[in-house]
């Protein structure tokens, strides 16, 4: 197991975990502030193209981007000996570093949680990738859009989070 | 009452809230 804490393996799955980061938030920001708002906007005849072929699409790189980001991320804290001290936030080992990418790392894992087990299984009701009675449809479409929602608001502390550890 | 999370803006006002207390609490706990 070596290899895996290699300098070059470290810088590798730091790599990855931002290149599939980029290609998460990309997504999620796309959803919330391009696709969500003008939704609306679009006449009905024209929705399914969204709806049938857009949206699917890119929720098939959004969520295994959210795990790839997920798995990368908890790599590189493990690389670097920090993964318990910073999933405890630091508590034991006093380190206002350990707290910082702490808070990113709980905030990132709630957003996969968020992408995995509350957006994805609605988005299926709502695009009718799963059959469900019509009249679930609007809620099942709440439910993913709020928890769409939470994720965007969580990406702002957990990406300053990210990034701010050297300021401690 | 309509949830916050339902506009963008109070969304993205919302995140940069949780930052400044993140940030405060990181920088003032140990």
């Amino acid at each position: 197991m070596d290899f895996l804490t290699d300098p070059y393996a470290v810088f590798l799955v730091r790599w990855f975990h931002v290149l599939s980061g980029i290609m998460w938030i990309g997504l999620l920001w796309y959803f919330n502030f391009v696709q969500i708002p003008n939704m609306p906007k679009i006449p009905d005849e024209q929705k399914p193209a969204i709806s049938k072929v857009i949206a699917p699409a890119a929720l098939f790189w959004f969520r295994w981007a959210a795990l790839a980001t997920i798995v990368f991320g908890l790599l590189q804290a493990w690389q670097l000996g920090y993964l318990g001290p910073a999933l405890a936030l630091g508590v034991g080992s006093k380190s206002a570093a350990h707290m910082s990418i702490g808070f990113g790392m709980w905030f990132g894992l709630i957003m996969a949680l968020n992408v995995w087990f509350v957006i994805w299984p609605n988005q299926q009701k709502a695009l009718g990738i799963v059959e469900v009675p019509a009249e679930d449809k609007p809620a099942a479409a709440r439910i993913a859009m709020l928890a769409s929602r939470t994720n965007t608001m969580l990406s702002i502390p957990m990406s300053y989070s990210m990034v701010a550890v050297h300021l401690t | 009452m309509k949830n916050p999370l339902e506009s963008l803006q109070n969304t993205i006002l919302l995140g940069v809230a949780i930052t400044i207390v993140m940030a405060l609490i990181v920088k003032y706990t140990f």
